[in-house]
């Protein structure tokens, strides 16, 4: 790569901002929360994949007796857990964190220390679930933990134990962001930028941020019942009790389906705005993108029991259920309709975001036909609990949203870090992964309607299986060196990529205004919005034409400091400006550490070791309450 | 959702307190606590789906509303007591209405006294007392839950016993969890109070997410004597 | 969106009573006791409760007081129609949800 000589590339001291690893642990800073959410999700992304690559080794060949039946049920259990809990959503945190004030107009968010405590909480949460699989504890009842499998009957081993309690401390990060994320939105917008003047990404994920507050709650009261169980001794799943064996399912799921819409949205907010960018048009029926998000977040509530068509809930139940989840894939329809009209007759570049961005569209809508065909109750009862389930859900969740969070990753690593990624090397990556995904999932859909079932750890040849697994084992082998090829690029171009600037893809909103990376203040001056696409308004105007604009009066500017929207190139410090900035505090971690340690105290309630579990809690308590207090009497800045 | 016209200048500030713009010209905090209450709504609902769910279900007494002899021949009447509970449901709707005139005698404070006022229109004025009040009585509700807790488990209702007994301490203690950590939150206002006073749009914001936290976990407490003690 | 004069520099809550009236939450508070003492005194009657009205009625007093309290004491009638988004959303989803999970589970039965 040639070395660009101008602009020159601003690092954080150019800026009077600390570095180092404390001002990382004492950081508030959305940006820098962002980039540690980042880091860390794609460590557990990497372990997530590398119990895929043990379980599909296993499954390469008929009893292949690589693992035994219980260190598969570990694999696959921590692998859904993992990639859901762990990777996917904080790959969208990461998003969040970064991008939302920057694409509102913001300094920052609304809580920033609430902010950190999310990230730490995650953090050690993360480290709690992941720990015991080196100690051959992990859990093993899948990510779904159905009851009564997972009762003290059957479950009597502290797997289970890490699970519930790992999944309530993770709980609490993701509640804790979406307050923050939701008050955000909707009371830190720039002055003119009304909700539908917001960009994609960030109204995607204020509709997730609404899933994250209504769905957490049914699955924390679903683990509370088996923490019960477990440890006091209660009876809701408790069969001999007469406790309904389908509680648990329905608690679970109705978390269960919001939540797939959580991993879905963020990835679709991130190629509503890739695409226009590299297709140099505006996405097309912006309305009609956000309404439809809206309403899958909304019907989202209403199609859980899909999960759940073989359990006998009676026709009227199926068929209510079937009914609502084949009207949720048209608004989901809808947007695929408009991504592509946003590409049709435009001036199409392919990057390698832009790659990312419609090989999304493809391989979701794959998944999506698979989901329409899971959606007919009767259909579905050969296709539950079978590998083609496995196809469906990989295609949207993998060829959905990890496919739009790489193309989220290359389009705004240059904002993060000031370099573009390489594109050579972002090549490979792509194509390695949209060949080594397909092989690996696609014969899937085969092995499943040929009766190939989940769950299990070793098949008998000659049932058709065969081919297809090898099939789908060596398309993993695929995807570890394209993603050796992603690790390469993502950590080589932070010191070796061409210099980005302001906005190095011809973009249309506000992030793209300020400097790659953006100074701690963000915006110098906070900008005043008369469009969805600002940028555009100000380089090329002729791009948006078509679209509603008013520098009439109704646009009074409210707050005396907003300019109109420019590039800024400045480099002051926060302090020359006379921008009050938030102190850097570790009352976040310490408080963060006080609720872990209560959470660990749980785990010995089981052995009979009372004291010990009291004397943790209490301990955690402690500092849960004295981090508290220092925390909401400090001013914030 | 438009631009509000009326948002405060951006960094101005008092003492340590930046007021900065907003969209809406409303408090984060305020935003905040109501998206709170929200998802409070989905963690009660699934608690009363399950006991609702359970009624009926469980198949060894004790029971709410009927009596029940055991093979060994051990006696449960029915357990539930409707006048303590009504006794109780009465102390936390009381306790609402003082948390409503704690948070007014805030708002008020600064504002000058009618002349020869009222021990009615004096008494609006003391957020102590009202505060006090409004703990007070969030604790005797308190202590009311203790006691039946207490008798239940006396009378052969445990948390182990049955579905009944499972489903019903934990929604109750839920939400008695949640009426202490408002006791908690109510006496950290009343010390505040106590020791710089409490005046201003800062502080009363402080009683007002305070006080939305406590109305909300007495709504909800309507909704348990209710659906649990009321109906059978 | 109000441009109401009567807003302050520090932007209060629109609409909001300027001046909050104690009164009227004492008669606020009489009428939730009465519901409540309603309430209670029909459960004693044999009668009553044996009749069809006794659950929908008990169910519609209390969700008279739960509005009561919600609208007045929680000031939602009053205050910016944001923060009556925020609830009404949530509120209809767990009511939803509620009797959907009573439906699936037979305590509740649709007479179609």
């Amino acid at each position: 790569m040639a070395t660009i000589a101008a602009p020159t590339h601003a690092g954080a001291a150019d800026y009077g901002e600390q570095t180092g690893i404390w001002s990382w642990i004492t950081t508030v800073d959305h940006k820098r929360i962002g980039t540690l959410y980042l880091w860390t999700a794609l460590s557990f992304f990497l372990i997530g994949g590398l119990e895929a690559v043990i379980i599909r080794t296993q499954l390469m060949k008929p009893n292949m007796g690589f693992v035994s039946a219980e260190t598969y049920n570990q694999l696959f259990t921590m692998h859904g857990t993992t990639m859901v809990f762990l990777a996917i959503m904080p790959l969208s945190a990461a998003f969040f964190n970064f991008l939302i004030p920057l694409q509102i107009g913001a300094r920052d968010v609304a809580f920033p220390r609430l902010n950190a405590f999310s990230y730490w909480v995650y953090l050690l949460g993360g480290i709690f679930i992941t720990v015991p699989i080196l100690f051959q504890v992990a859990p093993d009842a899948g990510w779904f933990g159905y009851a009564p499998l997972t009762s003290p009957q059957f479950a009597p081993g502290p797997n289970i134990d890490f699970w519930v309690i790992g999944l309530q401390i993770l709980g609490v990060s993701s509640l804790a962001a979406a307050f923050n994320f939701i008050t955000t939105i909707i009371n830190m917008r720039a002055p003119g930028m009304t909700l539908m003047r917001m960009p994609m990404f960030t109204w995607m994920s204020f509709v997730v941020q609404f899933l994250l507050v209504l769905a957490f709650p049914p699955i924390t009261i679903a683990l509370v019942f088996l923490l019960f169980d477990r440890f006091f001794g209660t009876t809701f799943y408790a069969i001999a009790a007469g406790a309904d064996p389908l509680l648990w399912q329905h608690l679970f799921w109705v978390f269960g389906h919001p939540e797939v819409y959580i991993l879905i949205l963020p990835a679709f907010g991130l190629v509503s705005e890739v695409l226009p960018t590299f297709s140099k048009k505006p996405l097309f029926g912006y309305n009609v993108m956000v309404y439809s998000g809206i309403m899958i977040g909304f019907l989202g509530f209403g199609v859980w029991a899909h999960h759940m068509f073989a359990v006998g809930m009676g026709a009227i139940a199926d068929s209510i259920f079937a009914t609502m989840t084949m009207l949720i894939a048209i608004p989901t329809g809808v947007k695929i309709f408009n991504w592509i009209a946003t590409l049709w007759a435009g001036e199409i570049r392919f990057t390698v975001p832009m790659k990312f961005a419609i090989a999304l569209i493809a391989m979701f809508t794959i998944g999506g036909i698979s989901g329409v065909m899971h959606s007919s109750a009767p259909a579905d009862l050969q296709q539950t609990d079978t590998y083609f389930v496995v196809a469906h859900f990989h295609y949207v969740l993998f060829g959905g949203s990890i496919m739009g969070i790489f193309a989220g990753i290359y389009h705004y690593y240059p904002k993060m870090t000031g370099r573009l990624m390489s594109e050579k090397i972002g090549n490979w990556h792509f194509w390695l992964t949209f060949v080594g995904f397909n092989l690996t999932f696609f014969p899937m859909h085969f092995a499943g309607l040929l009766g190939m079932p989940r769950r299990i750890y070793q098949y008998d040849s000659g049932q058709g299986w065969d081919a297809f697994n090898l099939m789908s084992t060596y398309g993993t082998y695929l995807l570890v060196v394209a993603t050796l090829f992603f690790v390469w690029n993502f950590v080589r171009s932070r010191k070796t990529g061409a210099i980005a600037g302001n906005d190095p893809w011809g973009a249309a909103t506000l992030e793209w205004s300020i400097p790659s990376p953006p100074p701690e203040y963000n915006f110098a001056q906070i900008p005043e919005v008369a469009s969805r696409y600002p940028l555009w308004d100000l380089k090329d105007p002729a791009k948006t034409a078509g679209i509603e604009h008013s520098h009439a009066d109704s646009m009074t500017i409210t707050d005396a400091h907003a300019v109109p929207v420019h590039e800024e190139t400045e480099r002051k410090t926060a302090k020359e400006l006379g921008i009050p900035m938030p102190f850097p505090t570790a009352k976040p971690l310490f408080t963060a550490v006080g609720l872990v340690t209560m959470f660990c105290g749980l785990l010995f309630l089981r052995n009979d070791m009372f004291a010990v579990a009291m004397t943790i809690t209490l301990t955690g308590a402690a500092m849960l309450i004295g981090g508290l207090y220092a925390w909401l009497t400090a001013p914030l800045e | 959702m438009t631009t509000s016209h009326t948002a405060a200048a951006a960094g101005h500030d008092d003492g340590h307190v930046h007021h900065h713009y907003t969209t809406t010209g409303l408090d984060h905090r305020k935003i905040a606590i109501w998206t709170f209450i929200g998802s409070e709504c989905m963690l009660f609902a699934s608690l009363i789906s399950t006991y609702l769910i359970y009624k009926g279900r469980s198949i060894v007494g004790p029971f709410p509303h009927e009596a029940w002899t055991s093979e060994t021949g051990q006696q449960f009447h029915a357990i539930l007591d409707i006048p303590v509970t009504s006794a109780s449901t009465f102390v936390l709707l009381m306790s609402s209405f003082a948390m409503v005139l704690a948070l007014q005698a805030v708002q008020l404070r600064g504002t000058p006294l009618p002349a020869n006022p009222t021990w009615w229109q004096r008494s609006q004025r003391s957020s102590q007392g009202w505060l006090l009040m409004t703990a007070l009585l969030g604790a005797t509700f308190l202590g009311f839950q203790a006691y039946e807790f207490t008798s239940f488990v006396h009378e052969g209702l445990t948390i182990k016993r049955n579905l009944f007994g499972s489903s019903f301490f934990t929604l109750t203690g839920f939400h008695g969890a949640h009426v202490t950590a408002g006791v908690l939150w109510l006496m950290t206002l009343l010390w505040i109070d106590r020791s710089r006073g409490l005046q201003g749009k800062n502080d009363e914001l402080l009683v007002d997410i305070c006080a939305l936290y406590w109305h909300f976990v007495d709504v909800v407490w309507i909704a348990i004597f209710t659906l649990i003690y009321l109906i059978r | 969106m109000s441009h109401d004069a009567k807003h302050d520099a520090h932007g209060a809550d629109g609409g909001a009573h300027a001046h909050p009236d104690g009164n009227k939450y004492l008669k606020v508070a009489v009428i939730l006791t009465l519901i409540t003492v309603v309430e209670v005194w029909a459960y004693y009657i044999p009668a009553l409760v044996e009749s069809p009205f006794f659950n929908p009625g008990l169910l519609i007093m209390s969700a008279v007081k739960f509005g009561i309290v919600v609208l007045f004491y929680m000031h939602l009638k009053f205050d910016h129609k944001l923060y009556r988004a925020l609830f009404t959303g949530p509120m209809i989803i767990a009511m939803c949800t509620i009797m959907a999970l009573l439906f699936l589970f037979g305590q509740l039965s649709i007479k179609l």
